[in-house]
């Protein structure tokens, strides 16, 4: 028998806000000292309530559009209960009831689309780190706005959800909501993995794997899953309901705890927030701040730039960005260069955070067209565009100074070329070619291009040689 | 309550207070005298008036602080061993408000542990006295709060009430005691019981003194989102216009009090010899406040109560050798019987497939009762009704019947599922010599009015 799986996928997102969900301390704890980004609402001091962070919202609206999501006019708080040392309330302020964003789709590469069921604001917690008797706890991260996009089980294959996952990152960083560093945990998903006989109408049970922190792992730990249940359903048994851990290091998913007896929260509406009331007018305020998505650009660029290389550049949102305010008739060349010398620089990093303004690409990309450079050349004024000494003089003025501009001025060139013929150590090179030994061809070019000091156009030479030794 | 006119200085105030603070000890009221710092900042008051500053409106004015406001004067415990030894960081705004004014907290006062009580007896310090009588209750939870006003050893104290703990109290104890709209002062700071319903509000001695309290602690709160605009000082200039009162067919019963009974009646007698029209209201949604009260209630408390957890202050038990038993034996020793009680009736109604059926219910409950007091406010302008249905009980009557003290809730909680302001009025004595209280209940943000009527009852 085969089986269909099938995948639902939630995620948590760590907004870049300045500061926390309720509180007004730094939400970025990213280098600094255990509990120093801590506030007494944050560690739930007796009488300490919390103030809702505006920007969270936004950024709520604009995460929840980048998904084609309905954004609600009314949301509103719950209290989710534990009792944890990284819950220092004892609950989690969280939307159960009524989130902030409702149903919608995110449209994978492929063209297929897998729904959004809603996604809602919420507090992180802190972070515990255990040891042989005793365990620290952190609490930097508590109440670090997180966005919880719970999608619909329209995932049916490991490479499928790898792709689900890159795609929402992509979507979270083009909106801006999110730093998307993965490393340091601003995007985990959860991975809810069940099997089906092919042609069943129900899903069967399911497992989920917690806290993945990478497209990989993603695509690893449900490739897994899928073998692994697939294994226990040909044998005849049970796919038992549980909650699983991956490790990247064996490969392998093993169970945390059983869910079985399911964890009884206790929600309750969020008394110290009042519900969040948003106009259409603010919602569509808010909306206008995204800038164009992955998807605008697959329409604009497919034509141009090849399949592969726009979903390599698609990962970076300032290139994209880049390409959209250059001239369309350069942006093959200008992404050719985006793709195999500045993503290959050791400092594409800082680079990507201060790109050379349009109008200085596309005066390389017009030097390049019209040959004015040869391509080692036109490689190094495009880094020196980015070099901060350089920045601003423009391509041709950085091209000009580095003596870069190849020559084309055909009469200049004959001159050249009479003038390496003339040279005795030729000679032999010469009678050659004239005997049909083509290769020697390039022996004369580089005798030439070396005689203009590199500025001659390799091709033009060519041709004239060619014309001359006839 | 101005002291600037120079007949007294502050430090004299303060020290009476004091002393008096010291001569009724044996009603055990206070939890924390801060001799020293009021004192020290009673001199600095008189200082500032011998040179001429501006001292605010509350200048020198000593006065009680229920031990569940947060400030950095002395230990906050909400007379809860949980919260022993709790010194607080932060300020409640509710006291910056007061300080900046110039008044000068003498003491902490006692409550039920966590405001968890209508008797002061559920406090881990012990009973607080009635005023009127040692071998009956203060009322609660602000029992010593109101005894402190009551016996005159301040001018004016703080309350917290979620179901009546500032109006039954008062009421136990002959003075005034205003529970305002939901959301005009600010709750920040104070340790929450039920965040949807626990309001901040003042005992004092007359409605002049409960105004220019309320002038000072109104106004919306940056800290606390569900404070409203400041209603109460941008109705400075609007007058009491009210004409009609209303009384409560259902509350004229046999289980109310024959001396609270003929106190409403003697009161309504008054308000029609001054030309005010009384109107009967007929209120049936209100006989399922208490039961929408203590579901509701209780459930904000056992959530608001799961910090208590011993990881990061306060009382952590011995037995601590790993997490569960640091959770199980710290919460165990260090809350009362009735915290636990409120604990587990909380957690039943809120796990899942007990939601719809009690909590969301009483929250369709409540949703009713506000409609229902819209509906008499068409009617009338103010409601007069009683705030408990007995008089001051004796100590241990209801200790060990806690439904029986539920009921001392019946006519108080409505207001607060409401979010409407009730004001408890001294009306008389009765027979043995017990104050009678009655309250007096507005619409929303009708306060400044309501308690320049109380004027008219007094």
């Amino acid at each position: 028998m085969r089986y269909i799986p099938t995948i639902g996928i939630e995620c948590h997102v760590q907004l870049c806000t300045k500061t926390k969900l309720f509180s007004e301390v730094d939400n970025d704890a990213r280098g600094k000292e255990p509990n120093s980004c801590v506030s007494p609402v944050d560690y739930a001091l007796p009488g300490m309530l919390p103030r809702l962070n505006g920007t969270a919202v936004k950024f709520a609206i604009l995460a929840g559009r980048a998904m084609n999501c309905e954004i609600n006019a009314y949301s509103r708080f719950d209290r989710k209960h534990y009792f944890y040392p990284d819950s220092p309330k004892g609950y989690q302020i969280t939307q159960f009831y009524q989130p902030i964003i409702g149903a919608g789709y995110v449209e994978l590469p492929s063209g297929n689309k897998i729904r959004i069921e809603h996604a809602h604001l919420e507090g992180d917690a802190g972070k515990l780190t255990h040891f042989d008797n005793y365990s620290l706890v952190d609490l930097n991260r508590v109440d670090t706005p997180l966005i919880e996009i719970v999608s619909m089980p329209d995932i049916h294959s490991a490479k499928e959800a790898h792709d689900y996952c890159k795609e929402l990152w992509r979507l979270m960083c083009y909106a801006g909501v999110t730093n998307g560093d993965l490393y340091n945990g601003n995007m985990r998903f959860d991975v809810n993995t069940s099997l089906a006989p092919e042609g069943s109408k129900t899903l069967g049970t399911r497992t989920e794997i917690k806290n993945l922190n990478s497209f990989r792992s993603v695509e690893r730990a449900a490739e897994y899953e899928i073998a692994r249940q697939t294994k226990v359903l040909e044998a005849g048994e049970k796919v038992i309901q549980q909650t699983l851990g991956w490790s990247d290091a064996t490969g392998k998913t093993s169970p945390q705890r059983s869910k079985e007896v399911a964890a009884d929260y206790r929600y309750m509406p969020e008394p110290d927030l009042p519900p969040i009331r948003l106009s259409s007018e603010f919602i569509e305020a808010e909306s206008a701040k995204l800038p164009l998505m992955p998807n605008n650009y697959r329409a604009l660029f497919h034509e141009i730039i090849k399949p592969d290389t726009l979903e390599v550049l698609l990962d970076y949102p300032e290139l994209m960005h880049k390409l959209n305010e250059i001239n369309k008739e350069y942006v093959k060349s200008i992404s050719n260069l985006f793709t195999s010398v500045l993503l290959a620089e050791e400092k594409s990093a800082e680079y990507l955070n201060d790109l050379p303004a349009a109008k200085d690409l596309e005066e390389l990309a017009e030097m390049n067209a019209k040959k004015e450079l040869s391509s080692t050349a036109a490689k190094e004024v495009f880094l020196r565009l980015f070099d901060p000494q350089m920045k601003g003089r423009g391509a041709k003025t950085i091209a000009k100074e580095l003596g870069l501009i190849q020559e084309n001025d055909l009469g200049a060139l004959e001159e050249i070329v009479d003038a390496v013929l003339a040279k005795p150590e030729t000679q032999k090179a010469q009678d050659d070619f004239r005997n049909g030994e083509e290769k020697v061809i390039g022996f004369l070019v580089g005798q030439v291009m070396k005689e203009s000091h590199g500025k001659a156009n390799p091709s033009a030479v060519q041709e004239i040689l060619r014309k001359k030794l006839a | 309550m101005k002291i600037a006119n120079k007949k007294v200085t502050a430090e004299r105030l303060v020290k009476d207070a004091l002393e008096k603070a010291k001569h009724f000890a044996d009603y055990n009221i206070f939890t924390f005298l801060d001799e020293e710092g009021a004192i020290k900042r009673a001199r600095e008051i008189d200082e500032k008036i011998a040179r001429g500053e501006d001292v605010g409106r509350l200048a020198g004015v000593p006065y009680a602080l229920k031990d569940n406001f947060l400030s950095e004067n002395g230990e906050t415990t909400a007379s809860a061993h949980i919260l022993e030894g709790f010194k607080s960081p932060v300020t409640a705004t509710a006291v910056e408000k007061l300080e900046a004014e110039g008044a000068i907290m003498i003491g902490r006062t006692n409550l039920d542990a966590f405001a968890h009580g209508s008797s002061t007896e559920n406090s881990y310090y012990g009973p607080t006295l009635n005023a009127f009588d040692k071998g009956r209750v203060a009322g609660g939870s602000s029992g010593g709060s109101a005894v402190a006003v009551a016996l005159d050893i301040v001018e004016f104290a703080t309350g917290t009430d979620t179901g009546g703990s500032i109006r039954q109290p008062a009421s136990f104890n002959g003075i005034y005691g205003f529970k305002p709209t939901y959301g005009t002062v600010s709750r920040y700071g104070v340790v929450a019981m039920a965040s949807s319903l626990d309001c901040i509000g003042f005992f004092t001695k007359t409605p002049e003194d409960m105004n220019l309290l309320m002038e000072v602690a109104s106004g919306q709160d940056p800290k606390d989102m569900t404070t409203l605009p400041d209603f109460y000082n941008a109705d400075a200039t609007k007058k009491n216009s009210a004409t009609r009162i209303g009384v409560i067919k259902d509350f004229d019963n046999e289980a109310v009090d024959a001396n609270i009974r003929e106190a409403l009646k003697a009161k309504c007698k008054i308000l029609k010899e001054k030309g005010f029209e009384i109107v009967e209201l007929d209120m049936p949604t209100l006989k399922y406040a208490l039961a929408a009260y203590y579901i509701i209630q209780p459930a904000e408390v056992a959530s608001n109560l799961s910090r208590h957890d011993g990881v990061r202050y306060g009382f952590r038990s011995d037995d601590s050798s790993n997490l569960e038993n640091l959770y199980e034996n710290t919460r165990n020793e260090g809350f009362m019987s009735e915290n636990k009680r409120r604990i587990m009736i909380g957690n039943f109604v809120l796990s899942s497939g007990f939601y719809d059926a009690y909590f969301l219910k009483a929250a369709k409950a409540r949703t009713l009762i506000v409609k229902e007091y819209e509906e008499a406010f068409k009617k009338c302008d103010y409601i007069l009704t009683p705030v408990s249905p007995n008089l001051a009980f004796k100590l241990g009557e209801k200790v060990n019947d806690p439904v029986a003290m539920y009921l001392e809730d019946l006519m108080s909680v409505s207001l607060n599922l409401a979010g409407v302001p009730g004001l408890a009025i001294p009306a008389g004595m009765s027979g043995e010599g017990l104050p009678v209280g009655l309250q007096i209940v507005g619409p929303r943000r009708s306060d400044r009015q309501l308690i320049e009527f109380a004027k008219e009852l007094a």
